[in-house]
């Protein structure tokens, strides 16, 4: 690959030599590498390879598994934020993998880093996101019979139903 | 003995003689003869030939053999929590007991969950700290401060010197407080409870120094985007020279008191064990994983505030047991010191908070005299400012491990998703791998060494 000519943009630079062997295994997916902060968009099929190729170049910790709900201001609506951390090279790299509304399953991430037990199910309980594979999808932090998940964002602040003495409902 | 199998090889007539041994012995079927009133008590009149070379070692019996009778019934799980002291809130472990062993354990958790990331969805980035402050009530600067670093990523701010050396002050003396409670209450649940009279008293030293400063002893919404709320107050050196003078002493004193104690020794060494690559797998940050030797910190890793212009070492412990945390914990104080010491040393002169109008309110008195400062404190207040959209992670070496703030801004004046990496919600995945095949008495101490904060937790 060394002869093809890199005659344009500095951004167009061989990636970093820790990550080059991912980017190559999955040049699909949407690379982001600056000096400052490392971060990938993936399909979420490709979310629990990447993340085993990931850790196999060296990101041996996976610091944190969030989501985000784009409720009616992105396609799809919901975004997996996986943030990882290699020891030995001193490194963060953001995973986010964008899930549908109408089918909100991501692969686990359990088999790859034990650690997204609880992340996952807090992931679950509040975004109502289901990671299949994980040995044990059940809500972590709201009561077990609550409905809904709290974080999306249709779900309102603090609804609790109240119903008035000359409410047609209750006449 | 048979090579082979390594067990002893008995003969049909030793067996025999075995049996009636043993009959004899649990005084079920004492034989006519030999019946004297002492009962199973009465030493035996005769010594077996085949007990004799038991005794000498001879002939070894296998026991192993016994345990895999143990039936199902003997396993019960129970609910430790989340009442119970000794968790430090409203931590529920499901226990699965064999007898005093635990075999599994499951920590439950959610009980303190009030919602702070959706509240924090209705809060100006400027209302923020006071909601994040709430999180991990010990360290509750470090929180602040996540929040604070991660807000003035979007924005693209840089806090002036003296706000960043203050930052740098009081999040160690944070540090030093929170240490103390985990000593004082590792102390209290293994029966030292001189321990805890002492760490806390230490502590009120250093929240006397908060409350001056901030306002409140704990939740101080202190530090805010764009720097500090407010300056050092008057004779804030001579508060701190008192810190700095009295807490060593005092570390002396818990040393004396802890660090060669047979009894401490024995309810901490070996006690909680978990190797390095166990943290890295679970996602283990903090005293813990610097307990197992490996000197990860992200002061010196990802310095922030300008961390990285003082001088302390990280300091490691090498069992990854229940004592290297106390080791860690007491060392980490005394390198807080050392920061502390030259916080105070070298704190630079100039503004405490960014001079940005747009970010931080304009000083009272400008009020009065300049209508553009009055519409400045009137739009912060009201409506706060708008960072451009995007997202930042932000992480600060908090007490307890990485405390990080995923913010997410989608150009409003609130955060579209404020997210807290929260170090003891990880640290707590440790507890089944530290508990496994480990009395019950010594759940008490993992759970202390740990220093799980469940408003951290459950957020």
């Amino acid at each position: 690959m060394s002869e093809v000519t890199t005659d344009h943009a500095p951004e167009a630079e061989a990636p970093h030599p820790v990550i080059a062997p991912v980017v190559d295994r999955f040049p699909e997916a949407r690379w982001e590498i600056s000096d400052t902060e490392w971060l990938v968009d993936v399909d979420r099929a490709q979310l629990s390879d990447l993340a085993a190729a990931c850790r196999d170049a060296g990101f041996e910790v996976c610091v944190d598994v969030t989501a985000v709900d784009w409720y009616r201001s992105r396609r799809p609506r919901f975004e997996v934020v996986v943030n990882l951390l290699s020891h030995q090279h001193r490194r963060r790299l953001r995973v986010t993998a964008g899930v549908p509304a109408d089918d909100p399953t991501v692969p686990s991430l359990y088999p790859v880093y034990p650690g997204v037990n609880f992340p996952e199910r807090e992931v679950y309980d509040l975004f109502g996101i289901t990671f299949e594979g994980h040995p044990d999808m059940t809500r972590i932090l709201m009561p077990d019979d609550w409905e809904g998940h709290p974080l999306r964002k249709d779900f309102s602040v603090g609804s609790v139903p109240v119903t008035f003495k000359e409410s047609p409902e209750v006449i | 003995m048979d090579e082979a199998s390594g067990r002893s090889v008995v003969s049909a007539e030793e067996q025999a003689e075995t049996q009636y041994v043993e009959e004899w012995v649990s005084g079920t079927e004492v034989p006519d003869e030999m019946a004297t009133d002492e009962g199973a008590q009465e030493m035996a009149l005769t010594e077996s030939g085949y007990r004799f070379r038991e005794q000498l070692g001879a002939v070894v019996t296998d026991d192993y053999l016994y345990e895999e009778e143990v039936s199902e019934d003997e396993r019960m799980i129970i609910n430790m929590g989340p009442q119970h002291p000794s968790t430090h809130g409203v931590l529920r472990l499901q226990l699965e007991l064999e007898g005093e062993m635990i075999k599994r354990c499951k920590p439950v958790i959610g009980y303190l969950h009030t919602g702070m990331e959706k509240t924090a969805e209705t809060l100006t980035f400027m209302q923020g700290p006071t909601n994040v402050t709430r999180m991990d009530y010990l360290a509750p600067l470090h929180n602040e401060l996540a929040f604070s670093l991660a807000t003035e990523k979007l924005l693209g701010v840089e806090v002036p010197p003296r706000a960043a050396a203050i930052r740098v002050l009081m999040t160690e003396l944070n540090r030093i407080s929170s240490h103390l409670v985990a000593l004082a209450t590792n102390g209290m649940d293994i029966g030292a409870i001189s321990m805890m009279m002492y760490g806390f008293r230490e502590r009120e030293l250093i929240l006397a120094f908060f409350e001056k400063t901030t306002g409140l002893r704990m939740n101080h919404n202190y530090i805010r985007p764009g720097g500090v709320a407010a300056d050092l107050p008057p004779g804030w050196r001579k508060d701190v020279a008192t810190i700095l003078k009295t807490i060593p002493a005092r570390l002396g004193e818990y040393d004396d008191l802890l660090k060669e104690n047979p009894i401490w020794l024995s309810r901490t060494q070996g006690v909680g064990v978990i190797t390095a690559e166990e943290c890295r797998a679970y996602g283990i940050t903090g005293p813990i994983l610097r307990g197992t030797g490996v000197d990860w910190d992200l002061r010196k890793v990802f310095p922030y505030s300008g961390i990285e212009q003082y001088e302390f070492d990280v300091p490691v412990g090498t069992q990854g047991d229940v004592y290297d945390r106390y080791r860690v914990r007491v060392e980490e104080i005394t390198q807080s010191l050392r920061i502390v010491e030259q916080a105070a040393e070298m704190m630079p002169s100039g503004d405490f908070r960014v001079d940005d109008r747009k970010v931080t309110p304009p000083p009272r008195a400008r009020i009065d005299e300049s209508m553009e400062a009055l519409i400045h404190h009137f739009k912060i207040f009201t409506e706060g400012f708008r960072p451009p959209p995007g997202e930042a992670y932000a992480a600060v070496e908090s007490p307890r491990g990485e405390l990080g703030c995923y913010l997410v801004s989608d150009g409003g004046g609130m955060p579209w998703r404020c997210h807290i990496r929260a170090p003891s919600f990880y640290n707590l995945q440790a507890l089944p791998v530290m508990l496994a095949e480990s009395m019950v008495a010594d759940t008490i101490a993992t759970i202390a060494s740990l220093d799980p904060v469940m408003g951290d937790v459950d957020r």
